[in-house]
């Protein structure tokens, strides 16, 4: 698996996101008050919405189209809702996160 | 791909088989509704609490817009289908839209029967079925003059209650000897005639209606015997009749209603029809109880699934107003086969009867006590053998037994499968049951989940000795609505408590309030964040991270997750310059629309977040700043042109309106508040359904407030005449103010005004002089910190991040 660097826990706001911007599309990368991690297409399964404006709470974020609310931890939508959205493999090394190269590619095929 | 279902008519009926369909075969069809009155569907049967002012319009509205929305379903509202093709399957309305069907359901209902006697054309005639009726009824009200109903049944008494309650002069006329005589009983009709007459409604029994006289528009009433009763509002509620004509001409088998089998299917396999219109097994009905069974078995039909028919079974009646209690259930005639039991207590005006056969209940009359009427149905339905307690049969179910007369211990008493709520067929083991398995709190839970107590509510009480037997102490029938799943306080605790604990930041509230959720939701977050800037303004940091994306970025999120832009435009004024720099930006970032919004400015739609800050940085250049366009804030404040230019122009509106919102823009409220100040009361500004308007008038300002345009209309209250342009800025600012500090969030101004009641508000806002200078400057420190453009910040640097991706990865592997 080969990882590739995206920056530093600092550049994403506790309880926010920011995306990384790859051919296949943006790919939302969420920091949580406690200071985990996670990587999710930015691509709501309602209808399309970038769930990186969405507002993070817990290990999740309410899409800012029509309040879906989606877990970070599964992609799925959580509640009465039904449907789920890619998670992407995510490491932390000290203040750098990196994210698996494979599951890009895998995005494309 | 899904086949076509297109239903005629929005009412309770197919309202209530969507619900039952889209449970059990959500994907199915796609859904076209064609629906007469223009709008969605609502609670037809509370229309009564609407009238006498029990109940507002929004509080019985069954599915709102978003229903449909949500469901992919089109409501064609305020089109009529004026014919049904069978042969090429398709339906037309009356503004010409033709919709093709796979399967078609008519569910037109009922149309209220006229008299036809002279003068039933005249203005001021109305009947009484929709919210049409209501609004009119609502209007002649006003007058406080004179009303005749005519009917003396179930709709005509409870209209009758509804305009006397709002100050009418009613009169009631019945052709009949006794009120309701289809439901009641003599000795009950009588009962119920003092009752009536005892709230100061006259009752004319035997009254004939000769004619409907008037000239241009109603007068009075003659009756055949001479009788003049002189009235500027005249309410026909003698009946109604299944509405069939439609069906009638597209040759469906038509009797009195359009005759289906038990499965709801017509003489046309592709056709359906059920409610008022339909007739089956030789019956139609005017009760919803029978219209929703109909409903679960045509939703069966439709989706295929369990082979469920139509069963007929008699419907309790209730009257809905409030302190006159009756319950009519089956047949009370008197017969050779029949025994009845009576019981009346004169004095607390009681009366009970019991009809037997065989020692079976058939029928059930009770007047004054209705708490055991869902035993004697429950009795009757189950034809249960009576002879053993028959000495005490009449006194009701807690004299059965030795079981004492505790309201509680009746409920406790009740079987299983005892119905509660007659209007949609829930048992009392379905209600337990979803208390326990699904962790219900209150009767709005029970609502939603079993849909008891939320049709025409007389079941409210033992719903909620069931919710006090089923949970015990943990039910508190006041109990507030919790703001969110975060906590089990309501907004104004959370309010209150921000203040007098002194708490500064969401942290704070969540630790010292005892938030159940390590940082709350999407509902909490904002809520929490706007009542701190509120309360704390020099101190609190507002946290953007609670913050919708709009108000984080700015701008408006779109569908497609590009961004619009809206620069103020003061009061709607603007200038050559101005147009030419929103031409330059549009041409520079090849902004696909710009368009003039509703609210006197322009829109610019469909920007790339990451331009957004060049975006504002070339119109900040031309002396913009942000229009709000996404805040919970101040938006706009519409003007007309005023004394300025207009011939009829009586103070100078334009001049006020951007005073008002140079003064105000960039505070953060509960809602968005959107202002206009009108030149005259022509009203060009269209100030009297805003949040705050100003009418000049000769002699000064009016100032209005609690108007709203959007998911209701609804017209402003006024709150007083000021004399010069520096007092109407501060009654504004004042009142603006205080609605900051107690509303909740997202209550708009109507909303919270009628919450706490437009008296108080004038009281603090008009009459204390000392109240308002206070609001004023606690307004005006807030404004100290408010007042930054947001754009600017950002074009200076301010979370320049927000506006980039923070890395992109794989383009080089994708170009190889
Ligand atoms: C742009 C505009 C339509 C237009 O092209 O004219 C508009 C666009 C939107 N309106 Fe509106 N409203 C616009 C004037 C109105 C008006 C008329 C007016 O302001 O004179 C109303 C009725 C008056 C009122 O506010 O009640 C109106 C009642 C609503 C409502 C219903 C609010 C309610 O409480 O009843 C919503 C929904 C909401 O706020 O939750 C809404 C929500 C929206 C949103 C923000 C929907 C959303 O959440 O994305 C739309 C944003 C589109 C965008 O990005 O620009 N819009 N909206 C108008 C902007 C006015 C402006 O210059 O700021
Ligand atoms: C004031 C009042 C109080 C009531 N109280 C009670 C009560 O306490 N308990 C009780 O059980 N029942 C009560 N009812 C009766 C109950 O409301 C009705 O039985 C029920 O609403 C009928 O539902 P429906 O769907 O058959 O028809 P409706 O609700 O009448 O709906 C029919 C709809 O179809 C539309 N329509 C008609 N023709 C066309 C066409 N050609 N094209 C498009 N649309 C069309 C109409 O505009 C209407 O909106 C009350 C009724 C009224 C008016
Ligand atoms: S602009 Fe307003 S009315 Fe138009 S679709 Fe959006 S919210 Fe609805
Ligand atoms: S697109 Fe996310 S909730 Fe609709």
């Amino acid at each position: 698996m080969t990882w590739i660097a995206i920056g530093a826990i600092a550049d994403i706001p506790p309880r926010g996101a920011r995306c990384v911007a790859t051919p296949q599309g943006k790919i939302a990368v969420f920091r949580t008050a406690d200071d985990q991690v996670f990587a999710i297409d930015d691509h709501c399964p309602h209808k399309g919405g970038p769930l990186s404006q969405g507002i993070v709470h817990g290990a999740a974020v309410t899409c800012p189209l029509h309040n879906w609310v989606i877990s970070l931890e599964t992609g799925k939508a959580l509640g009465a809702d039904e449907g789920s959205v890619r998670t992407l493999p995510l490491k932390v090394e000290g203040e750098r996160i990196f994210i698996a190269l494979e599951a890009l590619a895998s995005k494309a095929a | 791909m899904s086949e076509k279902l297109v239903i005629i008519g929005n009412g309770m009926a197919p309202g209530r088989m969507l619900e039952h369909l889209l449970e059990a075969a959500p994907d199915r069809y796609a859904v076209t509704i064609f629906n007469a009155e223009p709008r969605v569907n609502y609670d037809r049967i509370m229309l009564s609490p609407v009238l006498s002012g029990e109940k507002a319009f929004e509080e019985i509205v069954i599915h709102g817009d978003g229903w449909y929305i949500k469901h992919g379903i089109t409501l064609y509202k305020g089109h009529r289908i004026v014919a049904i093709d069978r042969e090429a399957k398709t339906v037309t309305s009356d503004h010409g839209v033709t919709e093709s069907y796979d399967r078609l359901v008519i569910a037109t209902g009922s149309v209220p029967f006229i008299i036809p006697v002279p003068g039933k054309d005249l203005p001021g005639v109305l009947t009484y079925r929709d919210l049409d009726d209501v609004n009119a009824m609502l209007l002649a009200a006003q007058s406080r003059a004179k009303a005749v109903v005519i009917g003396g049944g179930l709709l005509g008494l409870e209209a009758a209650a509804g305009l006397k309650e709002r100050g009418m002069d009613v009169t009631v006329l019945h052709v009949m000897p006794t009120l309701m005589e289809r439901q009641l009983d003599p000795a009950a009709g009588y009962l119920l005639q003092k009752a009536v007459e005892a709230r100061g409604i006259k009752v004319m029994a035997k009254a004939n209606t000769k004619a409907i006289f008037g000239n241009g528009k109603v007068e009075g009433v003659e009756l055949m015997d001479g009788t003049i009763i002189p009235a500027t509002l005249v309410v026909m509620a003698v009946g109604i009749r299944p509405s069939t004509a439609l069906a009638k001409e597209a040759g469906l088998e038509v009797n009195r209603g359009i005759v289906v089998d038990d499965r709801m299917r017509t003489s046309d396999p592709a056709i359906m029809a059920l409610g008022e219109c339909a007739e089956v097994g030789g019956h139609v009905y005017g009760l919803v109880a029978p219209l929703y069974e109909m409903a679960r078995v045509a939703a069966a039909g439709l989706a295929d699934g369990e082979d469920r028919r139509f069963v007929h079974s008699d419907t309790p009646t209730k009257l809905k107003v409030t302190g006159i209690d009756l319950y009519s259930l089956g047949d009370f005639a008197d017969g050779e086969d029949r025994e009845e039991i009576i019981l009346r207590d004169a004095s607390a005006g009681i009366y009970k009867r019991v009809v037997l056969q065989d020692n079976r209940i058939i029928g059930t009359v009770l007047f004054g006590e209705t708490a055991d009427g869902a035993w004697f149905n429950d009795l009757k339905k189950k034809a249960t053998d009576i002879s053993e307690m028959r000495d005490t049969l009449i006194f009701g179910q807690a004299f059965q037994g030795g079981a004492s007369s505790d309201p509680l211990a009746a409920v406790a008493a009740l079987a299983d499968d005892a119905e509660i709520c007659g209007c949609n067929g829930v048992c009392k083991g379905k209600i337990t049951g979803a208390i326990t398995v699904k962790g219900l709190t209150g009767l709005d839970d029970v609502r939603g989940h079993t849909k008891a107590s939320a049709s025409c509510g007389s079941c409210t009480g033992l719903v909620e000795q069931l919710l006090k037997l089923t949970l015990g102490e943990a039910y508190n029938p006041a109990a507030v609505q919790p703001m969110c799943g975060c906590t089990s306080l309501g907004h104004d605790d959370v309010r209150r408590l921000i203040k007098a604990k002194g708490l500064k930041t969401i942290p704070a509230v969540m630790q010292e309030l005892e938030w159940k959720t390590s940082c709350g939701c999407a509902k909490c977050r904002p809520a929490l964040n706007y009542y701190l800037v509120c309360d704390w303004p020099d101190q609190y940091a507002d946290d953007y991270q609670s913050r919708f994306i709009n108000e984080r970025v700015h701008a408006n999120i779109q569908k497609d997750g590009t961004y619009s832009v809206v620069p103020r435009m003061w009061g709607g004024v603007t200038s050559a310059a101005e147009l030419r720099a929103i031409a330059d930006v549009v041409d520079k970032f090849e902004i696909p629309m710009v368009k003039v919004t509703g609210g006197q400015r322009i829109d610019m739609l469909g920007i790339r977040k990451e331009d957004l800050p060049a975006v504002w940085s070339d119109l900040g250049k031309a002396g913009f700043v942000s229009g709000h366009a996404y805040a919970k804030g101040l938006r706009t404040v519409k003007t007309c042109v005023g004394t300025d230019w207009c011939r009829f122009g009586t103070q100078d509106s334009t001049g006020l309106g951007i005073r008002i919102e140079k003064f105000m823009w960039g505070s953060w409220t509960p809602a968005k508040v959107k202002m206009a100040v009108s030149g005259c009361p022509r009203n060009c500004a269209e100030a009297t359904c805003k949040d705050v308007g100003v009418v000049c008038v000769e002699s000064g300002y009016e100032i209005h407030f609690a108007g709203a345009a959007g998911l209701d209309i609804k017209g402003t209250e006024v709150l007083g005449l000021v004399k010069t342009e520096d007092e109407a800025l501060e009654v504004i600012v004042a009142l603006v103010q205080m609605y900051r500090e107690q509303a909740r969030y997202l209550e708009r101004i109507y909303k919270w005004a009628k919450r706490i009641g437009t008296a108080e508000i004038k009281r603090q806002i008009l009459d204390d002089g000392e109240k308002r200078k206070v609001y004023y400057q606690r307004f005006v420190f807030s404004q100290k910190f408010a007042q930054v453009d947001p754009w600017s910040e950002r074009v200076s640097g301010k979370d320049k991040h927000e506006f980039r991706p923070m890395a992109s990865v794989g383009f080089a592997e994708a170009a190889e």
